[in-house]
């Protein structure tokens, strides 16, 4: 059902070679039968070496993977949830770790509060197809995080302003 | 192309998918394997051929039901800075705003979001020193404060809409 994020060393440097590879396919792997041979053919490479390059990049978690990235509100998930809650810091990091194993958290990471405008330290993105499914959810989430929050919200995106994903500048 | 994409028109209701169409978005969320002929392999565990998935795949892209398909790069892994924005944006300036931050190349993904804090925006640089000189340039740009959040802890990513 879902991906984990692979996580590696820090430090994986990327060579020119693979910045090429990386500039090569950030808009996209190209749809032919050998991907590899087509963007080996583009830089002078083998296709092996193309292959070779990309499954490393993979294992060190550079890529995380190489994917269908789809539009979540054309797929009908309309509600785009992030719950945010106000996680009690000597709990957080066990907190974290339980709400990101629940199955429907697409995304889990501890932010820093800005007080007095931001309390909520702890970020778990849910999807829904209804406002009632994503509150459903969050209502799962509280029902881990217990009472070692001290509150929490649930922030709806009404509008994408912009969806570009990473890019590297071709400097 | 305008700054503002509002949601869908017609999501009053869901959309419907063929049963192809379905499992090749429900597969391809999950990773292209790293073999030779790759489409043909996955096109084999879907039970098509490797046209059909090509087809389909590239049809989806065209429809926009897929925003890319390609490797999905992991910023902080790059050695790049990543981190996400908020900021607090009165109503009849919000239009200005959102043009003013969606200008930033560093700018990748930008959200309206019911909230006091109502635009939320994700910073990628290539150097992570870079973050906090964007940010000030962005809170020169609009005359806004931008709340720096980056992330502190990464407890789990996994994004997949089954449909």
């Amino acid at each position: 059902m879902s991906i984990s994020t692979s996580r590696s060393e820090p430090g994986y440097v990327l060579c020119k070679l693979d910045r090429q590879l990386i500039l090569a396919t950030q808009g996209g792997l190209p749809l032919v039968p050998d991907p590899w041979g087509t963007l080996g053919m583009e830089l002078g490479l083998p296709a092996d070496e193309v292959l070779a390059r990309f499954q490393r990049m993979q294992d060190a978690g550079v890529i995380r993977r190489v994917a269908a990235v789809p539009d979540h509100y054309r797929l009908g998930y309309r509600f785009n949830g992030m719950t945010v809650w106000d996680v009690h810091d000597d709990a957080i990091s066990d907190m974290g770790r339980r709400v990101g194993e629940l199955p429907f958290v697409s995304h889990c990471y501890r932010r820093p509060r800005h007080l007095p405008y931001w309390r909520y330290n702890l970020f778990a993105m849910v999807h829904g197809t209804s406002r009632e499914e994503v509150e459903d959810k969050a209502s799962q989430i509280k029902a881990v995080i217990g009472d070692t929050s001290e509150g929490h919200t649930i922030l709806y995106s009404s509008a994408i302003l912009k969806k570009t994903g990473l890019r590297l500048r071709k400097s | 192309m305008s700054a503002m994409t509002e949601h869908q028109p017609d999501l009053a209701t869901a959309p419907t998918f063929s049963e192809v169409e379905r499992s090749v978005i429900n597969r391809l969320q999950t990773g292209l394997p790293m073999v030779h002929a790759p489409y043909a392999a996955v096109a084999g565990e879907l039970g098509l051929t490797e046209q059909e998935l090509l087809h389909t795949l590239q049809d989806l892209l065209d429809r926009r039901i897929l925003t890319r398909f390609g490797p999905m790069f992991h910023a902080g892994e790059m050695g790049g800075g990543l981190s996400l924005a908020a900021m607090r944006i009165p109503a009849e300036e919000f239009e200005t705003v959102t043009q003013q931050v969606n200008r930033f190349n560093e700018v990748a993904h930008n959200y309206r979001r019911e909230h006091e804090l109502n635009m939320w925006f994700v910073v990628a640089t290539e150097n992570p020193d870079d973050i906090a000189r964007v940010i000030a340039r962005i809170e020169s740009a609009t005359g806004y404060p931008v709340y720096n959040m980056p992330k502190e802890e990464e407890f789990h990513v996994h994004l997949h809409f089954p449909v």
